[in-house]
């Protein structure tokens, strides 16, 4: 197979630098307080960069899951709890527009979505499942026209900042764990009681606080396909590769940053290569390596999204899991890479050259649905998966 | 036995089902009764081993495994093609 990838429109790209432009000036800020990226989520806003996955009848502008995530990798680049937002922000996005069928409640959030630019949270972590997103011990309550869910959620990202929360919990009270529903709450909706604090290592700007979740609001407003669709089809393969886009981004500023270091030297010494040198020649195969693998990824992605029987195939899934497993490890060896290169000046906080942030925030990617859960759910595949050698496809 | 009584069996036996697969129709709705992605893998394994067949990679997918009426139909398929072989 020989899929030509549409190049991203020089518009989209011009518009995701001027936000991430903004979004690096605070990047440090953010880090050090652990806040929101409130600027860099307004450049976006600004930008109208919300909205673009959202089909264009309805006010948005079709963009390709390639084009969503060459924006992730340009924020990537400057702030990676901006990228990390707004990367996940199009997860939901993406769950919305594909699965929401002909539902006239979800076909007006979306335009609404384009007008008010509006930012959606991801509650699928439960206490008691960890990162297991395909069960649910809650069960949405339905009575009548109306669903009332109470979930305790160790993990919503900048839930308190977001307008909207897809959740998920069984689809009602007598539900098998793995039998659920995805709803979209509206702020106004529920209420979040704040339980455990967000005071970590990297990616402090996401605010990935825990709260108890209690929501009402229309059933309408739970997505009619079933969330064992979603999480196959759609939700597993694009948060990987979103996911994978912004991680390439974070280890391609840390390249950018030793590249800088060891141009500085050789400027300083003509004539002799500076000894950063041959570790920078090695981070950047292993960047290309990353780059490859996402952009496999998300070739393959568009070839089979058309088709529910392609995206929910096991070969499907043992790709997309590869692509997670394979950019989350090998970031940090680069980084790492570019830490030896740049030195103290790289260890120092503040410097052109430093490479703390990248390193801390680049950790989270091996946890963020563990890796070995994901090699687990792979192993088991391939009992049964039979691996297709062929190069090009 | 017909072919969707012993994949029945087998469910029964290796789907990990939390509800009694005797309640499930034959076109019943698998996932929602609580199969799990590893449980499909098990039942895939026991089904191949049971019939003595191969799923081919193009029915390694979620609509295979949707109901005891579609795995028996893939297994009938497979086997139809087996003999033709
Ligand atoms: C930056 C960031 C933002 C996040 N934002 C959100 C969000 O907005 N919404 C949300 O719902 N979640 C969010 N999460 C949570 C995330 O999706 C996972 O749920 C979480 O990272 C997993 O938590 P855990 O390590 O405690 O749990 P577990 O998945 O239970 O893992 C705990 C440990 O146990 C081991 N383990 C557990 N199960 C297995 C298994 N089956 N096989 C092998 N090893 C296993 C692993 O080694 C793992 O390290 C976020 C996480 C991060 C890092």
């Amino acid at each position: 197979m020989n899929i030509v990838t549409k190049a991203v429109p020089a518009d989209l790209s011009d518009r995701a630098r001027r936000a991430a432009k903004v979004a690096g000036e605070f990047a440090d800020a953010v880090d050090r307080e652990g806040r929101f990226p409130r600027e860099g989520m307004d450049a976006l806003k600004g930008e109208r960069l919300m909205s673009i996955q959202v089909p264009g009848e309805l006010g948005g502008e079709d963009a390709s899951m390639q084009e969503i995530a060459e924006v992730c990798a340009i924020l990537g680049q400057a702030c990676a709890s901006t990228a990390m937002t707004y990367a996940m922000h199009q997860i939901q996005v993406a769950s919305i527009v594909g699965y929401s069928g002909d539902s006239a409640w979800h076909a007006d959030f979306l335009r609404r979505l384009c007008d008010e630019q509006v930012l959606i949270a991801s509650a699928t972590s439960e206490a008691g499942i960890g990162g297991n997103l395909r069960n649910s011990v809650c069960a949405i309550e339905v009575g009548g026209d109306t669903v009332r869910l109470e979930k305790d959620a160790t993990v919503i990202s900048y839930g308190e900042m977001a307008d909207a929360i897809l959740i998920t919990s069984r689809a009602h009270k007598d539900a098998p764990p793995s039998d659920q529903v995805s709803t979209l709450f509206l702020k106004g909706q529920y209420t979040l009681e704040h339980t455990r604090d967000w005071d970590t290592l990297g990616m402090r700007g996401t605010c990935s606080d825990g709260y108890i979740f209690r929501g009402e609001a229309p059933k309408e407003q739970t997505l009619p396909r079933p969330f064992a669709e979603i999480a196959a089809e759609s939700m597993l393969a694009v948060s990987h590769l979103l996911w994978g886009a912004l991680w390439y981004g974070i280890a391609a500023d840390a390249v950018n940053r030793a590249q800088s270091f060891v141009r500085a030297a050789a400027r300083r010494q003509p004539g002799s290569t500076p000894p950063g040198a041959l570790r920078l020649a090695e981070a950047s195969s292993l960047l290309q390596q990353v780059k490859g693998n996402v952009v496999a990824g998300l070739r393959q992605f568009e070839a089979a999204k058309a088709d529910p029987d392609r995206l929910s195939a096991m070969s499907f899934a043992v790709a997309m899991n590869n692509v997670k497993v394979g950019t989350s490890q090998t970031i940090l060896t680069i980084i790492n890479h570019c830490m030896l290169i740049n030195g103290i000046i790289g260890y120092k906080n503040g410097t052109p050259y430093s490479l703390g942030r990248h390193l801390r925030d680049a950790h989270s990617a091996q946890l963020m649905i563990s890796n070995d859960r994901i090699l687990g759910n792979t192993s088991t595949m391939l009992l049964v998966h039979k691996q297709d050698t062929s190069l090009i496809g | 036995m017909s072919t969707a009584e012993t994949v029945r069996e087998i469910v029964a036996k290796h789907g990990k089902l939390p509800v009694d697969v005797g309640s499930i129709a034959d076109d019943g709705d698998l996932y929602s009764a609580g199969l799990s992605s590893f449980a499909s893998v098990q039942l895939m394994l026991a089904i191949e081993e049971e019939f003595d067949i191969e799923f081919p990679e193009t029915m390694l997918n979620r609509g295979t495994f949707a109901s005891i009426s579609a795995i028996a139909k893939a297994v009938d398929t497979i086997c139809a093609e087996q003999q033709a072989a």
